[in-house]
């Protein structure tokens, strides 16, 4: 059994074995039951009566022996027959049996969670949080966890302070593995300020100086997401910063594979915090037996450290590292020197000479490496250290591989002017064309063509050579059409020409390898996961994690706003709506409402709305995104920017007035569709400048014929032109997804704006946001990926088919639960109800019954949601009256706030 | 990385697609939490043993776990965490055996580590070896300690105090007893100490000596550069103990500078809130052996460094020989000796052999592996230590680019490097006089002087 053999023919026999009176072998043929039970489920039902027996004995041991077992059985069968065995052992005078019946209620709910929940189980673990003894505390946090994972809504952990603060006391004396349950719920509260805040982190600090690595991990992670919440100013904060530093580098060292998970949880502290590691830069030097896992972390950790205080030492260890055995190690150190470069402007003149140095040394590997990361210093600091060129110059022939070879090439093509021999350098390249790869084919198109530009008299052959080369003989669609593009471009204007591919370059900074910070935050609040060591998401890659909650920081002391938005609406919600006046006619609409209103209809709520929300599955947009930032990681910082500056050269007469015309097509749509238009916001900075290197986007959403439109107006804020524009949406709560690629043409040069309309669909992957109407957008271009979110007004989505009919109206506003309504007043609005009723049919809200009862007008309207959720509503107007009262019934509550919103920004628009 | 590509690649963004149909095939699994199962691997790349704690996981598995084998110049550059489509392998390599574990979704990849050292740590315990002949001839009690130590993936028992009363290790006298009784090694009843407020001890302990030794062992981690001067240097201490008192003993142990101590970690029974405010250990102790406490002196505090190095070890351009030349000698060693002393070093690629001198102790050099190492023994600093000697290289090759690293390897009794010391040990809530002992001990760690 334990080397992988088939056994299961034994099964009858073995259940024999079973009444015996003798632990090891009783223990023994538990096992085997264990394992071969599913296979032989008729069979394993003889051994029920012995497993009920077995949890009455008078040794705990073999009750919770026992109990233990019938939960790792998997047979159906037999899971009915434990519950009362279950029910007893959680109730156990003896804390063993009981902590090790908590972790069977997790077993038994893995196999049947209907079964779990029916008998109450839930009750009864919520219950051994409050028990005597510290383990049990700790498996029924565990046993809960477990269960919440895979019930993201139920509200299991329910956490408070009271909770909180039993859980706390139970982390003190509970086993290490209890004590990394606690701190791992622990850190999925939320405290309500920064007192409550520090008395947590002051709690949790002792367990920094445990032995066990994982419970020091998890308690970094509790303490660095409650810190956020603390004022920087406070003496508290600083101690804690000084806490925090001396464990990390304990866990640096332990065994490699500790290590290893230590320092990808440090390299996102450093991210987020460098000021807690910034004088332990001497604890990642490498050491030249480490695993080649730990060195490449190490040097990563190493350069976001270096700053101008140690960039000496550093430089000397890189120097050090860069004649290593490891080629693969060497290499990174080599690219390592280059981004200090970037980093420290300061230390720039010495990363160079040492790189000189590196060069001089004639290893080929390593000059390859040099000559990369050279020119990244040229892009980061031109007209500075071209003095090299030359040296640069002499190792040419040894170069054999794409990139170093590419990188020299746009070396020679940028600085043309300054070496004598271009020509010649090129043109020998030019011989071995077609053997070359795509990138150094592209840089050479785009060198030689620099060249030409600079030195025109000279060099036309040249040019006209590489120009035929890549149109005629190449297959390649990018190089042909680049190849296509210079050529009209030099053939029609030279001088526009010059002015495209000589443009200058935007500089490159050393941002482009650190995490976006939205994604570290979230990391952060795993630390110590899976998800910490790959630096994604886990809703992107852990498999069956449904619906993980976005982990967010906390926001500093005093912000409360993420508590407070639910806590409203649900007292909105409870609040019932006053009694209204019941006409005295036996009228559709007074019996609808008499109804309602007598309590004896309360039948039981009818299941979650399901329909459009699919809660949970994995973050598909998420993964991607992160990913993307993941390739810029991998250590070529400025490749991207680098050549991005090649494709810049779109020429002008390329442009098509396309989006206008586009524009002019849905007004006139929109136009024909509604007698008043739907409404839509004023466009807001979505997107400000400052944080997306010079790309400002503002923006709307409208719906217009039917489709939604998110209408955006980029602008460019920048020195240099910016192309390849595209768009990426996050999952969202309706499923909102760019219905094309957005169709930005023409490149956008600097002090130009374009407006874009972008359809959208709701064919795309849902996840609820919070809030629910919030839209995570990506926008891409030649520069960089930006992140931002915006939120749209949710009458975007209803559609024009929104009108019920009365009878519908009638049964279904009787048929969802009191509960599901909710009350808003809306202040201030000076429309008559018939105006009000056009202007809201104009956003797809259609009244469908108006009554009138002691001058207070009554409009019931209805609409739809794209994703098929009917939202009922009621609006009263009292004449002279400038308050409204709306009351909005949905199967789908959380929308009601939504939808209210859009209301009153309707009306009052 | 894939959307990544097709983002730059197409504005269309093909990429979500496709990533979406990965999500629909994969949102029907159940989530598993904590450690599935467990393999262990022998060096040859057999699996020798598979525990499940839930459903089997076929062994073919570990086939990604090979794969990254292979591709590993090292046994020990194995990633420890290698992603598979639907698991995630955890692995650890101890005694030349790969202990891999099988886990299914987010778990904390530490708590898997640190499990997988107390495996280890309790086989060894258990057969004195952690062996894999060991442990195929003691499957049973493997079996059942597994069993023990996690349930449903929760770890259950994993201090050595309670498994032993839980599951027995195996003597030889033992053995013998229950193969003639039929008796067997698993305890009847459950253990006393697992649910008390010292869950590390249990009660009823009896000695008719009562002793208590504790050994302060520290470990020089340190880089020394060319020139000799230190790069880093830093201290990792422990004090381990053994401990055979009767009863529930309650001891103290304070030092005489319990400053250097500012990054500690502590075993379960030391109450932490004393140390807080008097910086005295107080705690009651486990029966028999364990870490008591293991610090860290940073680097940022001066570190002395027992021996120098002077080497001098010189390639010349189109020679083929070229020249080695290593002595050694003790400094700032406050007059102990320092023994067992060890060279080892990596010589570049392009030596073909050597041919090298030793003052004292003897030299191999494996011409495959380019593996030197010198056995030196103790320093005597009225003769220090040298080897010297010639380098061949391979005829016409260039001069080799790397520069070896010596590892050094060294013990020095009776002295705790840092400074630390032991002011006094008392013994509270009995009433016998106890045996005492303290000892010092301080040995290289990773210590490496660079040429």
């Amino acid at each position: 059994m334990t080397v992988g053999k088939d056994v299961s023919a034994l099964f009858p026999d073995v259940v024999n074995c079973m009444q015996t009176d003798n632990l090891e072998l009783k223990k023994l043929v538990y096992l085997y039951l264990m394992n071969y039970a599913k296979s032989q489920p008729d069979m394993a039902i003889m051994a029920v009566n012995t497993f009920v027996k077995d949890c009455e004995d008078p040794n705990p041991l073999i009750r919770a022996l026992a109990v233990r077992t019938m939960g790792c059985i998997r047979v159906d069968k037999i899971t009915e027959y434990l519950c009362e065995p279950l029910r007893k052992c959680l109730k156990d005078e003896d804390p063993y049996v009981r902590k090790t019946a908590a972790v069977c209620v997790a077993k038994l709910h893995d196999i049947n969670a209907q079964l779990v929940e029916d008998q109450g189980f839930l009750d009864t673990l919520k219950d051994l949080i409050s028990d005597s003894n510290p383990m049990v505390v700790a498996n029924a946090v565990a046993a809960l966890s477990e269960i919440a994972e895979s019930h993201p809504n139920s509200n299991l952990l329910d956490l408070n302070p009271q909770t909180i603060n039993k859980l706390l006391t139970a982390l003190n004396e509970c086993t290490e593995w209890g004590q990394i349950f606690i701190l791992d719920c622990l850190a999925n509260y939320t405290p309500r300020d920064d007192r409550e805040s520090q008395s947590i982190c002051e709690r949790v600090t002792p367990r920094l100086s445990h032995a066990n690595s994982a419970v020091v991990l998890s308690a970094v992670k509790v303490l660095m997401k409650f810190m956020e919440m603390l004022p920087k100013d406070l003496d508290y904060y600083g101690t804690l910063l000084k806490k925090l530093a001396p464990p990390l580098v304990t866990l640096l060292s332990a065994e490699p594979e500790l290590q290893y998970v230590a320092l990808r949880n440090i390299n996102l502290i450093v991210q987020r915090r460098p000021e807690i590691m910034k004088h332990e830069m001497k604890v990642f030097f490498v050491k030249y037996n480490d695993p080649i896992y730990v060195k490449l972390e190490k040097l990563d950790i190493m350069i976001r450290l270096a700053s101008q205080a140690n960039i000496a030492q550093v430089l000397a260890e890189l120097k050090e590292y860069a004649t290593e055995v490891d080629v693969d190690f060497v290499r990174k150190a080599v690219r390592a020197i280059g981004r200090c470069a970037i980093k420290v402007e300061q230390s720039a003149e010495r990363c160079v000479s040492t790189l000189l140095d590196l060069i001089q040394t004639k290893v080929n590997y390593v000059v390859q490496e040099a000559i990369v990361v050279i020119k990244d210093i040229f892009r980061k600091y031109p007209n500075k250290y071209e003095s090299v060129i030359a040296t640069l110059c002499e190792n040419l022939d040894s170069l054999d591989e794409p990139e170093a070879r590419a990188a020299m090439i746009w070396i020679v093509g940028e600085y043309a002017e300054r070496i004598d021999n271009a020509d010649e350098l090129l043109e020998s390249f030019l011989e071995g064309f077609h053997d070359e790869s795509t990138q150094v084919q592209l840089q050479l198109l785009t060198a030689i063509v620099k060249l030409f530009l600079k030195k025109p008299t000279e060099t036309q052959e040249l040019v006209q050579q590489v120009l035929s080369l890549a149109t005629q003989d190449s297959d390649n669609p990018d190089l042909r059409d680049r190849g296509y593009i210079y050529w009209r471009l030099l053939s029609t204007d030279p001088v526009a020409a010059k002015e495209v591919v000589l443009a200058e370059k935007p500089l490159i900074s050393e941002e482009t390898d650190l995490i976006e910070p939205t994604l570290l935050e979230e990391l952060i609040c795993h630390i110590g996961t899976l998800a910490s060591v790959y630096h994604k998401p886990p809703s992107a890659f852990v498999e069956g994690s449904r619906g993980v909650q976005h982990k967010r920081l906390p926001g500093s002391a005093g912000s409360g706003e993420s508590a407070d938005s639910p806590e409203t609406t649900s007292t909105a919600g409870v609040s019932d709506a006053p009694p209204a006046v019941i006409p005295s006619q036996g009228d559709l609409l007074g019996d609808l409402l008499n109804l309602d209103l007598t309590p004896t209809t309360a039948g039981p709520p009818p299941p979650a709305p399901s329909s459009g929300m699919q809660l949970g599955g994995m973050d598909l947009l998420g993964g991607g995104l992160d990913s993307l930032l993941g390739g810029d990681l991998g250590g070529t910082p400025a490749i991207g920017a680098g050549f991005g500056a090649a494709p810049a050269a779109v020429p002008a007469s390329f442009s098509a007035p396309v989006s206008g015309g586009l524009d002019d097509l849905f007004d006139l749509g929109g136009g024909v569709g509604m007698p008043m238009g739907a409404y839509s916001p004023p466009k807001s900075v979505w997107l400000q400048a400052m944080k997306a290197k010079g790309l400002e986007i503002s923006g709307t959403f409208a719906r217009r014929a039917g489709v939604i439109q998110m209408e955006m107006t980029l602008t460019n804020k920048a020195m240099s032109v910016m192309t390849d524009f595209a768009i990426q949406f996050n999952r969202n709560s309706f499923g909102l997804s760019p219905a094309g690629p957005l169709q930005v043409l023409t490149p956008l040069s600097p002090n130009q704006s374009i407006e874009v309309a972008l359809p959208l669909n709701n064919s795309g992957p849902v996840m609820k946001m919070d809030p629910l109407n919030n839209l995570q957008v990506a926008v891409k271009n030649n520069i960089d990926v930006f992140y931002f979110s915006c939120q749209y007004p949710i009458s975007m989505l209803f559609v024009e088919d929104g009108k019920m009919e009365r009878q519908i109206f009638l049964a279904t506003w009787k048929d969802i639960p009191n509960d599901n309504e909710s009350q808003f007043q809306i202040k201030d609005c000076h429309l008559s109800s018939d105006a009000a009723s056009n202007k809201l049919q104009g956003s797809n809200i259609f009244t469908i019954a108006k009554r009138t009862v002691d001058g207070q007008d009554m409009l019931y309207q209805s609409m739809k949601l794209s994703n098929g959720i009917w939202v009922l509503a009621e609006l009263r107007i009292q004449a002279g009256n400038p308050n409204y009262t709306v009351s909005l019934k949905c199967r789908a509550a959380e929308v009601s706030q939504c939808v209210f919103q859009s209301y009153e920004a309707v009306l009052k628009n | 990385m894939q959307a990544d590509a097709a983002l730059r690649r197409s504005p269309g963004l093909r990429a979500c697609g496709r990533l979406q149909k990965q999500h629909f095939s994969s949102a029907s699994l159940p989530p598993v939490r904590m450690i599935h199962s467990l393999f262990l691997i022998n060096a040859s790349g057999d699996i020798f043993l598979e525990k499940h704690w839930k459903s089997v996981v076929s062994r073919s598995v570990c086939d990604y776990f090979f794969e990254a084998q292979e591709r590993a110049s090292e046994p020990e550059n194995v990633p420890p965490v290698i992603p598979t489509p639907h698991h995630y392998l955890i692995s650890v390599l101890r005694h030349r055996i790969y202990f891999v574990a099988v886990i299914q979704s987010e778990v904390p990849p530490l708590f898997v580590i640190e499990f997988l050292h107390r495996v280890v740590d309790t086989f060894q315990d258990y057969f004195g070896v952690c062996t894999e002949a060991a442990i195929k001839d003691n499957v049973v009690v493997v079996y059942e300690l597994l069993e023990e130590m996690l349930d449903n993936g929760f770890p259950l028992a994993t201090e050595s105090n309670i498994l032993k009363e839980l599951i027995k290790p195996p003597t030889i006298l033992r053995t013998m007893v229950n193969t003639i009784t039929g008796s067997t090694n698993v305890g009847e009843q459950l253990p006393t100490g697992q649910l008390s407020v010292v869950p590390w001890r249990r009660t009823g302990v009896k000695y008719t000596n009562n002793e208590a030794y504790f050994d302060v062992v520290e470990e020089i981690d340190a880089i020394i550069d060319k020139s000799g001067s230190t790069i880093t240097a830093e201290i990792q201490g422990v004090i381990d103990a053994c401990v055979k008192l009767t009863g529930m003993p309650d001891l103290t142990l304070s030092f005489m500078n319990p400053r250097l101590l500012d990054d500690v970690s502590f075993h379960p029974c030391v109450r932490f809130k004393r140390w807080e405010a008097e910086r005295i250990l107080s705690f009651i102790p486990p029966d028999g052996n364990f870490r008591l406490l293991s610090y860290h002196v940073s680097s940022q505090n001066l570190v002395a460094i027992p021996v120098y190095v002077k080497h001098n070890i010189t390639f010349r351009e189109g020679s083929s020989q070229g020249r080695f030349d290593l002595t050694l000698g003790p400094k700032q060693t406050m007059g102990k000796v320092v023994e067992s002393v060890l060279v080892s070093s990596q010589l570049p690629r392009g030596v073909l052999n050597v041919n090298l001198n030793p003052s004292q102790g003897t030299y191999t050099f494996d011409p495959v592996t380019k593996l030197l190492s010198w056995d030196v023994g103790k320093i005597n600093p009225q003769k220090l230590p040298s080897l010297k000697g010639t380098m061949s290289l391979q005829a016409g090759a260039s001069k080799p680019d790397e520069n070896p690293t010596f590892n050094i390897q060294f013990k020095i009794q009776q002295m705790a490097i840092s400074g630390l010391k032991v002011n006094r040990l008392d013994m509270y809530g009995e009433k016998y006089k106890p045996f005492k002992g303290i000892k010092y001990m301080t040995k290289a760690g990773k210590f490496q002087v660079r040429t």
